[in-house]
């Protein structure tokens, strides 16, 4: 297959500022089929406003941002849905797409709660729902997945297998992700692009670029690298190439 | 036996029933309760406006309810005041305003307490009409903007990143809590009809764990309240519109007994 990839989403120098204050400035990435694109930084450094941009949800932006598809999955940071309303998780997964009850179940399957379905949303735990999250953005069966931090609040184990997931829906679904994760290990194992964030774009490139960048250093500390060299080290059999990184 | 005005009354009355249920959860689901005794506090604004303009009562209603939502939305851009207070200002000043109006007008013979509470024993067949026409209409667009509305109501950002425009949906929605409060103003009145939209809605609440669910007992439970309503208003000659609300608050507070025994019996 040497189809090339497609791009789904083009970013250029985006910013967008809230009462002239910038929240986030001067982004720009691109997202193809098949490939994961990382957003890393501290606490409010933008990682959910650039999310917001790209997906056009911000009424005025500075720059330009162009999408090639409408199918769109989006598993948002902070959702506050009013208690007061009755709804089902069968009833959230249909929220923006008519989906079968196959496909509904196939779903929930993938990400280990089929046996919520019938449950009241408000009855679940933070983790159950970010799955239900996770569930309802994959069964659409989107182009683009846009992932803000997605596994808050899942047990230990459950993590490990929805990076898995998101990892498998991106090779067999050829499917774009964004995805904001803290979880470096992650972000440098599963990623093949990331960028850095602190109110702009710090550094960008392939994780074992950005690893030593001095910026990013900067912005995690030292220790930050270590993890990762750490982490690359254990590895290291599968990512023969990159023998530079075993420094410690 | 029945008389013509009092059939006439039902059909006025199950019409609104019918319509109110499902708007009325999308009112409590979106939090507009508030912003729904607005649009009904400025009718009688419209309703004075149509006097002296000479104008049909239901578009003027309509009007200055549409005036009304876009001046708050300015409002809202320009001040750091809280939704809630803002809505008061509008709803006391545009009512305020409306009963200025109504003094001046020395010519005119008017019912204030009419238009409070309604009148629905004095429904005529082109209300009738209009109640049914209108009514249809609404359930039409709600009907075909039920999913994108819905998906608004649950998450703004969710339905904007996947296609759904909501800032269009959330528009249309208030034009039609304007166009219900318009066509049934002259039934049940500008204190009811939040009543109206409010009560059958809560007390489905209570007993569902659904939308479709809630929507349909809420529609049920408006046509019981109207139908409780106005056979005992004709009964115990009571003044028929808040005959309707307290039947509503009845049913309403049967619907908290059950849920308590049902949580009970899960327990």
């Amino acid at each position: 297959m040497e189809n090339k990839n497609k791009v789904l989403l083009k970013v250029e120098n985006a910013g967008v500022s809230i009462n002239d204050k910038s929240l986030v400035k001067g982004v720009s990435f691109e997202i193809k089929q098949g490939e994961i694109v990382t957003l890393i930084g501290p606490n409010g450094s933008g990682k959910s406003t650039t999310a917001k941009i790209a997906l056009g949800i911000y009424k005025k932006i500075d720059g330009k941002v162009k999408k090639y598809t409408d199918k769109i999955g989006y598993v948002p940071q902070k959702i506050s849905i009013d208690w007061t309303l009755p709804i089902r998780v069968l009833d959230f997964m249909t929220l923006t797409e008519e989906l079968t009850q196959d496909q509904i179940n196939i779903a929930l399957n993938l990400t280990g709660v089929e046996h919520l379905k019938d449950k009241s949303l408000s009855n679940l735990s933070g983790g159950e729902f970010q799955r239900v999250l996770i569930a309802r953005a994959i069964s659409k069966k989107p182009e683009l997945l846009v992932l803000d931090e997605p596994v808050q609040g899942v047990d230990f184990k459950g993590e490990i297998a929805l990076y898995e997931l998101i990892k498998q829906i991106s090779e067999k679904m050829k499917c774009g992700i964004l995805l904001i994760s803290h979880d470096l290990h992650v972000v440098m194992s599963a990623t093949d692009f990331v960028l850095c964030l602190n109110g702009h774009v710090c550094c960008s490139g392939a994780p074992h670029k950005v690893v030593k960048d001095s910026k990013y250093k900067e912005l995690f500390g030292d220790r930050a690298s270590n993890i990762l060299s750490l982490y690359e080290h254990k590895h290291d059999h599968t990512h023969s190439q990159d023998g530079t990184i075993d420094q410690k | 036996m029945l008389d013509d005005f009092f059939i006439r009354a039902l059909l006025a009355g199950i019409g609104i029933a019918l319509i109110t249920g499902p708007i009325g959860c999308f009112v409590i689901w979106r939090r507009l309760s508030f912003f729904a005794g607005t649009l009904a506090h400025s009718a009688l604004l419209g309703v004075t406006m149509a006097l002296v303009f000479e104008l049909n009562i239901a578009f003027s209603v309509f009007l200055i309810s549409a005036v009304l939502a876009i001046f708050l939305l300015q409002l809202q851009t320009k001040t750091n005041l809280p939704n809630d207070a803002l809505l008061g200002l509008l709803a006391h000043s545009s009512l305020a305003i409306g009963l200025v109006i109504i003094g001046f007008l020395t010519t005119i013979r008017f019912d204030v307490m009419g238009l409070l509470f309604g009148d629905i024993l004095a429904v005529s067949q082109s209300d009738l009409l209009l109640i049914w026409g209108g009514g249809v209409f609404i359930l039409i667009i709600l009907k075909i903007i039920w999913k994108p509305l819905f998906a608004s109501t649950i998450n703004y950002d969710l339905a904007k990143a996947e296609g759904m425009n909501p800032d269009r949906y959330n528009a249309i929605f208030t034009i039609l809590m304007a166009a219900i409060i318009a066509i049934s103003i002259k039934i049940v009145g500008l204190l009811l009809i939040t009543g109206m939209l409010i009560i059958p809605a809560a007390l489905a609440r209570n007993i569902s764990n659904n939308p479709l669910q809630m929507v349909i007992l809420s529609t049920i439970g408006g046509l019981l309240s109207i139908l409780i309503g106005l056979f005992s208003s004709l009964e115990f000659n009571t003044a028929s519109g808040p005959s309707i609300i307290t039947a509503a608050l009845i049913l309403f507070c049967f619907s908290l007994i059950k849920f308590k025994k049902y949580s009970e019996l899960k327990k």
